[in-house]
């Protein structure tokens, strides 16, 4: 057999299963509606996260650190402290706010503005704010900050404001996993539908494969339509979850964007983007064919002509 | 071409549907192979087409002891053997065309060669012009044609058929044999499996006539 045989055969055979998926539609695009929404769960979570991603990137200086003096610091030991502490490589930078500023800020704000002239003396101790760098902007970077600012002469107490971030960031990295583990378990589901329905095909075509295997098919031979079909249950229902993202994304863009401009933020939604999209539909394409794969192999080899 | 030394076939089930079958067909024979219902036509040519294997005794085909051929080699070892079947095992949903063409696709040949050898071999048999038909469109005596000429449309040098002409009338069994006849003048071995003595003695070519599962007559040429 010649190389220009091997694959105009090869073409015959794709565009072939193409023809025998098209006799019958409905159960086709049963199966790839299946194979759609499968992949469709993990990749709708895989945006969200993105996205998710993409909106706390601006709110590395909402890790900030209220660092209490303790009431015998004086203003120019305060502005000591804060130099000291300004030196350090991981801190972008420090506002002090002494006392009598502090029971300002606390009246203007709070409204206990009454109850505080009844007190004899300002209770509030003269502050630091510490704001890390974007390196130390992490969970382990500001605790060890906060460590470190303890240590230092004349410091009562240090708060870090903003641990909520730091569970939502904890939260993110572990949907990032669950993502992984949604994809994964989807796509052994992606595997064994497309296997299943090529098992149904195969024995709904078994007299079909004797009369091949009677006149000389090898197995190889009779299960490549069925491979190809495989290919197109998994590219076609990769291709509809593509779709059904893009519907979602693009029903929910409206509100996020609005959500976002009440709270200030420009933020808008984005989509999966060409690569993610690409690997997304190599990939289920791959796993329609290697459903098929080992549903026939199995399943053509033991069809024997008797 | 073929030759069976001690050849036993016992089924799973326990039935001995062959016990010592010996016999030699040569090259360019025409063969008949004759006896009752049960007498193990069936299996004997299903041993020479390795859709089974003798529990005893040796199967040669073509100079090649079966016992020799492993499952991934049959394939190659049937396309050297064109097989006619009684329910003729068209597929139904594929017109005439492609039925004849499915061993050269199998065997890899250029499309352009594949439509040339289709037609000269419907040619043979008569059913030019009838490429495009269903086979559910043809009467049984064409059908059966059809099988031939995808036996014969790779050329192969050994022909075996298992009752040809078991659902057609006597005059269409006897224009589907002398088809038989010259597909063997041009030097193709045949062998055909037949319970019909009555159509066998209109042809003058050697017989093997089994019963019990043995060789009960064999006339010489
Ligand atoms: N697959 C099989 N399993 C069990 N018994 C079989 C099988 N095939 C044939 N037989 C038995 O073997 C004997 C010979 O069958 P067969 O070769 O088909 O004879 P013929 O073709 O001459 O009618 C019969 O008794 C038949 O019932
Ligand atoms: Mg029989």
């Amino acid at each position: 057999m010649n190389v220009g045989a091997y694959f105009d055969r090869q073409a015959q055979t794709l565009v072939g299963s193409l023809g025998r998926v098209a006799e019958a539609p409905v159960a086709f695009l049963m199966t790839m509606t299946v194979i759609g929404i499968a992949v469709a769960l993990p990749l709708c979570l895989f945006v969200f996260l993105q996205n998710a991603r993409q909106a706390m990137a601006g709110w590395n200086d909402a890790f900030e650190l209220s660092v209490y003096l303790s009431k015998s610091a004086t203003p120019g030991r305060t502005n000591e402290i804060a130099a000291q502490i300004r030196a350090r490589d991981d801190v972008a930078s420090v506002r002090v706010i002494l006392a009598p500023q502090a029971l300002a800020e606390f009246r203007r704000y709070s409204g206990f503005g009454e109850a505080l002239d009844a007190l004899q003396e300002n209770p509030l101790p003269n502050t630091l704010i510490v704001t890390p760098t974007p390196a130390a902007s992490t969970a382990a970077g500001t605790a060890a900050l906060r460590t470190a600012l303890r240590a230092v002469p004349d410091v009562d107490q240090v708060q870090l404001d903003t641990q909520w971030v730091q569970r939502l960031i904890a939260i993110v990295s572990l949907l990032r996993r669950v993502v992984w583990l949604a994809a994964g378990l989807l796509g052994l589901g992606v595997a064994l539908i497309v296997g299943n329905t090529i098992r149904l095909d195969i024995q709904s075509r078994r007299a079909e494969i004797e009369v091949m295997k009677l006149v000389g098919a090898s197995d190889r031979f009779a299960r490549r339509p069925f491979l190809y079909a495989g290919l197109w249950y998994g590219s076609g229902g990769g291709v509809l979850a593509l779709l059904l993202v893009a519907i979602a994304v693009a029903w929910v863009s409206g509100p996020v964007s609005r959500l976002a401009h009440l709270y200030g933020s420009g933020f808008a939604l984005t989509g999966i983007g060409f690569k993610p999209g690409a690997v997304v539909l190599l990939a289920s394409a791959l796993l329609g064919w290697i459903g098929a794969w080992i549903a026939a192999t199995q399943h053509i080899r033991a069809i024997n002509p008797s | 071409m073929i030759h069976f030394d001690q050849v036993y076939k016992r089924y799973p089930s326990g039935r001995e549907a062959l016990a010592g079958v010996s016999f030699e067909v040569a090259r360019g024979d025409l063969t008949f192979l004759t006896g009752h219902s049960g007498a193990g036509k069936s299996s004997i040519l299903k041993l020479v087409a390795l859709i089974e294997r003798p529990t005893r005794g040796r199967v040669t085909v073509a100079g090649r002891s079966t016992t020799t051929i492993k499952p991934r080699a049959i394939p190659q070892f049937r396309r050297e053997i064109g097989i006619v079947f009684q329910d003729n095992k068209l597929l139904l949903d594929r017109p005439v065309a492609d039925n004849v063409a499915l061993p050269l696709i199998i065997a890899g040949v250029p499309r352009k060669e594949i439509d040339k050898r289709v037609r000269a071999a419907l040619d043979q048999v008569g059913l030019l012009g009838k490429e495009r038909n269903r086979p559910a469109e043809l009467s049984a005596g064409e059908q059966q044609r059809v099988g031939i000429a995808r036996a014969v449309v790779a050329k192969p040098p050994l022909l075996i058929a298992d009752e040809p002409t078991g659902n057609l009338d006597p005059d269409l069994a006897i224009e589907i044999m002398r088809l038989f006849k010259r597909f063997n003048d041009v030097g193709v071995t045949v062998v055909i499996a037949t319970h019909d003595v009555h159509l066998v003695d209109r042809f003058d070519a050697r017989r093997i006539v089994l019963g019990e599962g043995r060789v009960a007559v064999e006339t010489p040429r």
